[in-house]
């Protein structure tokens, strides 16, 4: 089993065995590899950047180029299992119509996200004056993709706000969990199952 | 198989009695195919690889032109460790019906009358040239492709396969192609052929008798199909401004520019190798695809409860098939629930990208076909 990222390693360990699974923003497919070979999914992608859809296609997976802002809407309803959108919620331009796109497509959605008040970022501002360069958001505001920054507690917000079900929920420092009490202080990643 | 079986290897030629039923009502008998194929069937005939080609393309997908000389128009993809392998691989390739290199086309003899169909050949469509090819893989005793591929109009014939025979096609490679012919595909399409119906030489098709083929409208057709597959940054690397064997402007109309004279050559070298009526109609069959029009208007529909895998590649610098033509067949695929791949990739080639050196584009096809063969 190869390494995977510590969010996706969570998502692999709760997709149900021989589902149908769309994952957006699923870059050279790595999570879709595992999903398949350890879980027998039947695994779809969908990515924007093209190098990596040719490494994911050249893998043997069905991934399409494409954008989670413009080409869900061609998936029928519920037709799949789980949508998973990781690491990309903030890069999207709509990202609360992409949200709704995922829960009609999918039974469910894993979504994770880096969290924005995470203490080194809130750190990062308050006493350095400067937008935050850290593990989770490596990359200057200058070149960033995250547009949408948003925080667990603004997630939080946002699903209880539009009546969406979390049936879970992790969170993590680096690879370590931790636990849900503080974790919009103290974690830096966000995995979230929802369910409409 | 038998070595000995005459039904593989080289410049093969299947005769059908017919008939062929046509979507313009006709029956056509008989049915000639002009096919090649390389490598070995397997024992459960589970390793046939269909390959469709082009408007102008031909069966010598892999072997040396009859009449040009020159090597097959795909050995980049198709060969010995190449994505489609004889060593892996039982490969066929089928002249289209309509066509000239062997396969019943206009200028073949009307049992009616002895003489050359011309212009009483009747009109077929990309779906005809599809009956005819599961025809002749029903001669070979295969019942399921592993795989259909293709570009460009060979691109349509495999959209047609998976539409047409949803069982067949294990996997499904759709290249530089559209699911249907646009306005502009249409247009460009009109021009080429008033060219040749305006060549006096045309006659009406009926220029079998004397050899006087209405060569300088086709060559003309040539020319201006040419430069649709070409990008304008790589007509402006490959020929800028840059005059043909002179210092300056003749002041007349000479081929002043390479570019000019390029076009001519490529006009004047096709008209070598291929019929003017056949041109008109395949031109034609590609006008009037669209794979939706049978099924309300929903690509969607055509591929209702599909097992078939697919793969689709666009080229970003395409513009007669561009990459929105492939994205209409990917999210048709989606909406029907296909297992689907889709990437455009780069390349400064335009259309013709898919014949060219574009490492990435068999990378991808090979990965594709692998992980349907695992």
């Amino acid at each position: 089993m190869s390494q995977l990222r510590p969010d996706l390693a969570i998502i692999a360990e709760h997709v149900a065995n021989g589902s149908r699974v769309l994952d957006i923003g699923c870059g050279d497919g790595e999570l879709m590899a595992e999903l398949r070979d350890q879980h027998r999914v039947d695994a779809r992608g969908i990515e924007i950047d093209p190098t990596n859809v040719s490494a994911a296609v050249a893998r043997g997976l069905s991934v399409v180029q494409g954008d989670a802002d413009t080409d869900l809407g061609n998936y029928p309803d519920q037709a799949f299992d789980y949508a998973i959108l990781s690491q990309t919620l903030q890069t999207t331009r709509a990202p609360d119509k992409v949200l709704e796109e995922l829960l009609r497509i999918g039974r469910r959605a894993f979504v994770s996200f880096p969290n924005f008040a995470y203490w080194r970022v809130r750190w990062s501002l308050m006493w350095g004056g400067r937008m935050p360069v850290t593990s989770a958001l490596p990359v200057s505001w200058y070149e960033t993709e995250n547009i949408h920054q948003l925080t667990i507690d603004d997630f939080r917000a946002f699903v209880a706000e539009r009546g969406i079900a979390v049936e879970d929920a992790w969170f993590l420092n680096g690879a370590k969990r931790t636990s849900a009490a503080a974790a919009n202080f103290r974690a830096e990643h966000a995995v979230f199952l929802l369910r409409r | 198989m038998s070595d000995h079986d005459q039904r593989f290897g080289l410049a093969r030629r299947l005769s059908m009695p017919g008939p062929l039923l046509l979507d313009g009502g006709a029956r056509l008998s008989p049915v000639d195919i002009g096919y090649e194929t390389y490598g070995r069937l397997n024992a459960d005939s589970s390793n046939a690889i269909l390959i469709c080609h082009a408007l102008t393309g031909d069966q010598h997908v892999a072997s040396a032109h009859p009449i040009t000389g020159k090597p097959g128009w795909w050995t980049r993809m198709v060969g010995p460790g190449r994505p489609i392998d004889p060593e892996r691989h039982f490969i066929i390739c089928a002249n289209v019906l309509g066509s000239c290199m062997g396969s019943t086309g206009p200028a073949s003899t009307d049992p009616a009358t002895g003489q050359p169909w011309g212009m009483r050949f009747p009109v077929i469509t990309i779906r005809d040239m599809v009956r005819a090819q599961a025809m002749l893989v029903d001669q070979l005793g295969i019942g399921q492709l592993s795989a259909v591929i293709g570009g460009s109009m060979g691109g349509m014939q495999v959209i047609e396969w998976a539409a047409t025979y949803p069982d067949r096609v294990r996997s499904a490679v759709i290249i530089a192609s559209a699911a249907r012919h646009s306005a502009q595909n249409i247009a460009f399409h009109e021009v080429g052929r008033q060219a040749i119906m305006a060549d006096p030489k045309w006659r009406n098709g009926d220029y079998y008798a004397d050899g006087d083929a209405p060569a300088a409208g086709l060559a003309v057709a040539r020319m201006a199909a040419h430069i649709t597959y070409l990008s304008e940054a790589g007509l402006t690397e490959k020929f800028g401004r840059r005059l043909q064997a002179r210092d300056a402007k003749s002041f007349g109309f000479d081929a002043d520019f390479q570019v000019e004279s390029y076009l001519r050559h490529q006009g004047i070298s096709f008209v070598e190798r291929f019929d003017a009526n056949s041109y008109l109609y395949i031109t034609r069959a590609m006008d009037y695809f669209d794979v939706a029009e049978p099924h309300g208007g929903l690509l969607a529909n055509a591929f209702k409860g599909t097992r078939t895998r697919f793969c689709v590649v666009s080229f970003d610098t395409d513009w007669l098939y561009p990459t929105s033509e492939s994205r209409v067949i990917v999210h048709g695929l989606n909406a029907a629930g296909a297992a689907v791949s889709f990437v455009e990739l780069s390349s400064p080639f335009g259309h013709d990208a898919f014949l060219l050196e574009v490492p990435e584009l068999f990378r991808v096809v090979d990965g594709f076909l692998r992980a349907g063969e695992a």
